[in-house]
């Protein structure tokens, strides 16, 4: 048992872990310090967020800041449910095709044979280094050729393909045993029964994963609504908190409570959903390696 | 959907076509997304940079004007934005790579119930978006004595008056960098948590048995060579996170350009050509540029990680 304490993922406490503790937990209340901050800030009353000298932790916490970020949207003319709406139907449908079109092509460039595979599979994990604002502006073209300009559509199609889920689908489907599809097949199943029947209930953390990395985006997606979207009743609930944020945030003015309830309303979501999957997540990274 | 499996079935009774059907069929989609949103994209900035294009005339054709252009004529490029995104890109790249490969290392030393709350509160940062991002950095760092940090200083004696630590060009960019490396625990982080998690006990003992004799030593003889894949793709989704993080200067300051450019990163460069002056060709040129920018580190990361075969 004295071997526990160099040991990778301990079972127990042992005195050596100390050491590691002393580094972790501060850099932890670092990274930590800023969300708590938000907090604060969110449910903080008027004269507590203008109080000189300023104070950290709120004192008599209210829901005004959220209220007024409710009232004050209805008077830009576009209700601001009709952008959560807009949000929720975008986000659903984003997840639900990403995840069918992440799974079937993950599966082909898996478990298929055909001469171009590792081809397509190397072009994938060469773009899965491609940094979408490097190239905004001949994508703002080809989205305005193919008359997606102003078209609610173009929330989803031009984030449809996202070459780290593909990657990271093909890298689990991986470990699924051949036998099973072989037998599969020998029962007479073709291949999209093989994919709903099979690959889905074995891969369900990677389709998790798929799921929280494409919500992620999404929730917080402002680039189509910035650039592709003119008509305001079709953009996205972040491009709407964002602006608002944007417009009040500063030092003195009135609306620092309510930009610091939209990123709160932004960024909680995302706890969440990644709370309850975290282990999930942690799984399909554990193949996520590049080989 | 499930024409395209029957169509083939009830034309071709050879198995080896239909099977390529299926292939086809199943591929064409993601084929099809990826061309149009992804590669062309590419292709068409590599075209426009040989191009004069105002977005109203047809492009004129310029060969590599642009490019020569963009080393000799702006002042602005090789001033601010070249030294800028090298300098960020280097820290908040390979900094905040090595950064993260330490933070789950350390991770990895610890039990599962604390190290999943440390891991959530070093992870969360990353999935903040933009308007957090905005929101609390600005207050934070706000240019009046109601600021946080200048309170803080101010309190502390170390400042007679707040700073404008925002507008001014000498604190701009420190504060750009902490708030991106801040942030960049995202996928990679836990991916590299990951495998070192998923290491081979075994491994360990067989290296403390063949002689190796403190924690640094396992680090680099087995950690790293054991989890290679993991920090492989740690490597791209950090490049990654560097140049997509570029809007943050612009972010927190509220102005592009930045004042007196001291945060102005290559992204924001192209914006600024793109979408407020409209010269499209040579916005082109510049993501070229930053397109051979990533593609060079990311070379590096694959000679340095990449399985030979």
């Amino acid at each position: 048992m004295s071997f526990q304490g160099t040991k990778i993922n301990p079972t127990s406490f042992s005195k050596s872990q100390i050491p590691f503790y002393l580094i972790l937990i501060p850099m932890a209340i670092f990274m930590l310090l800023p969300v708590l901050f938000i907090i604060n800030q969110a449910f903080k009353p008027l004269d507590e967020l203008f109080l000189f000298p300023p104070r950290f932790f709120v004192q008599n916490p209210t829901f005004d800041n959220f209220t007024q970020l409710f009232r004050t949207a209805t008077s830009t003319g576009v209700p601001l449910v009709r952008y959560l709406f807009n949000t929720l139907v975008v986000t659903i449908i984003l997840v639900f095709l990403t995840i069918f079109l992440s799974v079937m092509t993950g599966y082909v460039l898996s478990k298929k044979k055909f001469r171009a595979k590792k081809t397509l599979f190397g072009i994938n994990q060469t773009a899965l280094m491609f940094v979408r604002t490097a190239v905004v502006i001949p994508t703002y073209f080809i989205i305005v050729q193919v008359g997606l300009n102003n078209n609610p559509l173009v929330h989803v199609l031009p984030y449809l393909a996202v070459p780290v889920n593909v990657f990271l689908m093909k890298q689990f489907i991986d470990q699924v045993p051949d036998q099973l599809i072989e037998a599969a097949r020998i029962d007479g199943a073709n291949d999209f029964q093989i994919l709903f029947k099979l690959i889905y209930p074995l891969t369900k953390n990677a389709i998790a994963t798929v799921a929280i990395l494409t919500f992620q985006a999404t929730w917080g997606a402002v680039e189509a609504s910035n650039l592709y979207i003119q008509d305001e009743s079709m953009k996205s609930f972040a491009f709407y908190l964002n602006t608002l944020a944007l417009a009040n945030t500063g030092s003195a003015l009135a609306g620092v409570g309510m930009a610091a309830a939209a990123g709160l309303i932004m960024f909680l979501p995302n706890l969440i959903i990644f709370i309850i999957m975290q282990s999930r997540v942690m799984n399909t990274m554990a193949h996520a390696g590049i080989k | 959907m499930d024409q395209t499996i029957k169509k083939p079935k009830t034309l071709f009774s050879n198995a080896k076509v239909k099977d390529g059907f299926t292939i086809f069929f199943m591929l064409l989609p993601y084929v099809l997304l990826f061309s149009l949103f992804i590669a062309f994209p590419v292709a068409i900035a590599i075209y426009l940079s040989l191009t004069s294009f105002n977005v109203i005339e047809m492009p004129t054709f310029l060969g590599m004007t642009n490019f020569i252009n963009i080393f000799t004529q702006d002042p602005v490029f090789l001033k601010y934005i070249l030294p800028n995104t090298l300098m960020f890109s280097i820290i908040v790249g390979p900094g905040g790579y090595m950064l993260s490969f330490v933070l789950a290392w350390l991770l990895a030393q610890i039990q599962v119930i604390p190290r999943t709350i440390i891991a959530l509160a070093v992870y969360s940062p990353s999935m903040v978006g933009g308007v957090f991002i905005s929101v609390v950095w600005r207050t934070l760092f706000s240019g009046d004595e109601s600021g946080y940090i200048n309170a803080i200083l101010m309190d502390a004696g170390f400042l007679d008056r707040p700073i404008q630590f925002l507008q001014s060009p000498e604190y701009l960019m420190p504060i750009v960098i902490v708030v991106a490396l801040w942030s960049s625990m995202g996928v990679g982080f836990l991916a590299m948590l990951a495998g070192i998690l998923n290491g081979n006990e075994e491994l360990y003992e067989a290296a403390y048995i063949e002689g190796i004799r403190n924690k640094f030593q396992e680090v680099v003889y087995v950690t790293i060579p054991m989890m290679k894949p993991q920090m492989l793709f740690g490597a791209v989704m950090a490049i990654v996170s560097t140049f997509t993080n570029g809007y943050i200067g612009v972010a927190l300051s509220g102005s592009n350009p930045t004042p007196q450019n001291s945060a102005q990163l290559i992204t924001n460069h192209i914006d600024d050509y793109g979408f407020i002056r409209y010269e499209m060709g040579y916005a082109a040129a510049l993501s070229v540029v930053l397109l051979l920018l990533i593609w060079v580190f990311s070379k590096i990361a694959y000679r340095l990680f990449a399985e030979k075969e």
